[in-house]
């Protein structure tokens, strides 16, 4: 080690694979993956997140996974929640809406409106 | 290093590993490839959490899920339930991590974190202790790069002079001054040496330490090889610690790889290197002047002071030593200043201090508090009280060269001269509780032992002061003590204390001392009435049998192994108590509670 930007550098790299152990204001992506969830195809979607969550490096996202929150006709269901903001829950999400989500809402800071839970339901009832 | 979702932090401290945290580890790393899992999840060894009691420990992020008493059969469950489907797995839960409507606690609200605040033990149980990368990650070799940059010498000191941090080996001598003396001589050749010789029974602090964040160590070293101008370093380890040893082994190996050791550190014309020696098992090579000579491949024998070693230590070159604990506070001291550590503790003793819990506690493990904390705070709200609804008699403190704290000094805030102005000493931090099952002139036979084993032998106060002691104690417990048996021991540890050459005998009559000063009853009742209150002194027991309660149901005479029961069935049985041994077999097994001792 020579200069104190080497040290720097593997200190960004590593916090970033690590930061899930600190107590940070994160940005939380919650996939639900119960069993009507995974039927749904849940899993793709959460992988999808991962994927892109990695490319882009972003360091303050953690994508969590949790039970069925009750409404398994929509699923695959995604909230997001970010610090201090409502959440906003997407629905029937598929692999191909995840690259969106990522670059408007987490971002971004926009919500998807077209994908949310409300607006699904105003047009499909 | 890819993104992953969710780590699973292991513990593989001693604690843990003996109670199998490695199997745990190869079955969550199999389980995960299982179900196609291990690219999103991390399996990281660390460190020690300090819950010891509770072990193996496994943590999951992001949701902090603290699960306690692991067996590589939940493993399975854990996986498939929290990792594929995201619910955690309450019932294995350490149960104080679940509030009263079930929710998750974070770990700072539980208990047993809740009044401590971790500054040498910050990256125990957070890192993965054998990868450098992390340790770097959580601001690792900072505070070298701040010292080498814009920092001199001087300064370094200063800083630690005026951060108030003293010695957490035990004997709380201000660390500031004493880099400041190994400074000041003028020496093309000086030496910084790390004492990790813990010896006391039941401390564990710089184990932890050094097996869980072994790069802080080796990083302290290194700024303080910048301050007083030393380029080589030896860290004096037990062999007894094989996790430490090999983590310190990793730890150097990586930071050569680096050169965060070696020649032109961080392209400055600052050197500085490190070695491990591993020490045998001797406790006296705790003390400085034997653990030197130990380094040097003599005889692990002390040596009269001065010269101390500041002046001529090492191979006769001027050396500074410090314990573990003390070096892991360095690196938090330079990046966060003086200030912030001097603020935390009482006014003579600041920061914090790692103490082991052992004993009759609820929660064994390692906590570390700031000065000042009470004992109750410690043994009550942190370690969960005395198991058993039993009475609390006293704490040790400072192992075989400390006392016993009775109740009436719980309250009393815990620092260096508070715990000396009790009759105790800091000492390296193991605390073990003791309740009323304990013999309190046991217990001083049981540290004499120890010290009587472990004298070098090199001065005759100790040599012999000790092993009469022993001997006093010996025949106290065994009943045969006579009236004035107590000023003998008290006068002869004055005399020890007195002319004793090194640390080692200079406080080995502690224990003694401060039992006689406060359960000088106990020592009044074996002598003058050849009984022992709490039970324990097997020579002074016997067992008798309560003729109103026996049944003659024979079941005491089946059981006791050298046949001194004798009876008819259904008639009240009779102990021969010239053939009894005192075992107690009879006692547990009597369902009547007919059997009794006194």
């Amino acid at each position: 080690m020579k200069t104190l930007q080497e040290l720097e550098e593997i200190r960004k790299r590593t916090l970033d694979a690590i930061n899930l152990r600190k107590d940070t204001e994160a940005i939380r992506v919650v996939v639900g993956m119960a069993t009507c969830g995974i039927a749904a195809g849940a899993r793709p979607v959460l992988t999808a997140f991962i994927d892109e969550v990695a490319k882009r490096n972003l360091s303050n996202v953690v994508v969590a996974q949790t039970g069925c929150i009750g409404v398994c006709r929509l699923e695959p269901i995604v909230e997001i929640y970010r610090p201090g903001e409502e959440k906003v829950t997407y629905v029937k999400v598929t692999p191909d809406m995840v690259g969106r989500i990522v670059t408007e809402h987490i971002v971004n800071g926009n919500a998807v409106r077209d994908y949310t839970i409300g607006y699904y339901e105003a047009h499909n009832n | 290093m890819g993104f992953f979702r969710s780590q699973v932090l292991c513990c593989t401290g001693t604690g843990c590993s003996s109670s199998g945290s490695h199997k745990i580890i190869d079955a969550f790393e199999e389980e995960i490839k299982k179900v196609g899992l291990e690219n999103e999840i991390k399996v990281v060894p660390t460190g020690c959490f300090g819950l010891c009691e509770t072990g193996p420990v496994v943590i999951i992020y992001p949701e902090g899920a603290f699960y306690s008493h692991i067996k590589v059969e939940d493993v399975p469950r854990i996986v498939s339930e929290h990792l594929v489907k995201g619910r955690v797995v309450r019932d294995l839960l350490y149960s104080e991590s679940v509030d009263e409507s079930e929710n998750i606690r974070s770990l700072n609200e539980v208990d047993f974190y809740k009044k401590q605040h971790r500054v040498a033990l910050r990256n125990c149980g957070v890192i993965d202790p054998e990868s450098i990368e992390e340790y770097i990650a959580f601001d690792g070799y900072r505070a070298l790069a701040k010292c080498l940059f814009e920092l001199t010498p001087d300064e370094v000191v200063d800083i630690i002079k005026r951060s108030g941090l003293r010695g957490r080996g035990g004997g709380g001598f201000p660390t500031g001054i004493k880099w400041s003396l190994a400074q000041k001589p003028v020496s093309n050749i000086k030496y910084v040496c790390c004492n990790a010789d813990e010896g006391d029974p039941g401390a564990f602090m710089d184990r932890s330490v050094l097996e869980g964040d072994p790069h802080a160590v080796l990083e302290a070293m290194a700024i303080a090889g910048y301050a007083i101008g030393a380029q080589q370093g030896y860290i004096y380890v037990r062999a007894e610690y094989p996790i430490a040893v090999k983590r310190l082994r990793i730890a150097i190996d990586q930071a050569r790889k680096m050169e965060l050791l070696g020649k032109g550190i961080f392209g400055t014309d600052f050197n500085f290197d490190i070695d491990l020696r591993l020490g045998s098992g001797a406790f006296v090579c705790g003390e400085e002047t034997a653990l030197l000579a130990s380094i040097e491949g003599g005889r692990g024998e002390p040596r009269p002071r001065p010269p101390f070693p500041a002046v001529k230590g090492l191979f006769g070159k001027p050396t500074l030593l410090n314990n573990v604990e003390t070096y892991a506070n360095i690196c938090q001291i330079i990046l966060n200043g003086p200030e912030w550590f001097a603020q935390m503790g009482t006014e003579k003793s600041k920061g914090t201090k790692v103490f082991a819990l052992g004993g009759k506690i609820t929660n064994t493990g390692l906590v570390e508090i700031p000065m000042g904390t009470t004992l109750r705070e410690v043994i009550y709200d942190i370690g969960g009280g005395i198991p058993g609804g039993k009475a609390f008699k006293a704490a040790q403190t400072g192992g075989p060269s400390g006392g016993c704290i009775p109740a009436e000094h719980l309250d009393t805030p815990i620092d260096y001269d508070n715990l000396l102005s009790i009759g105790s000493m800091m000492g390296s931090g193991g605390m073990i509780v003791l309740d009323e099952d304990n013999c309190m002139v046991d217990i001083a036979k049981f540290f004499l032992e120890f010290t009587v084993d472990e004298s070098c032998g090199k001065c005759p106060p100790c040599r012999i002061g000790t092993r009469r002691m022993y001997e006093m104690l010996t025949k106290i417990t065994e009943g045969r003590g006579e009236p004035g048996d107590i000023d003998k021991l008290e006068r002869l540890a004055k005399n020890i204390k007195a002319a004793s050459l090194c640390g080692l005998g200079q406080t080995a009559p502690n224990p003694v001392l401060s039992t006689i000063r406060y359960f000088r009853d106990e020592y009044e009742a074996h002598i003058n009435e050849k009984r022992c209150p709490a039970g324990v002194c097997k020579a002074l027991l016997c067992y008798t049998i309560d003729a109103s309660k026996c049944t003659g149901c024979s079941l005491c005479a089946r059981v006791c192994p050298v046949n001194a029961i004798s009876g008819e069935i259904k008639k009240p049985f009779v102990i021969d108590q010239e053939k009894c041994i005192k075992c107690g077999a009879c006692m547990e097994k009597c369902r009547f509670g007919a059997i009794l001792h006194k």
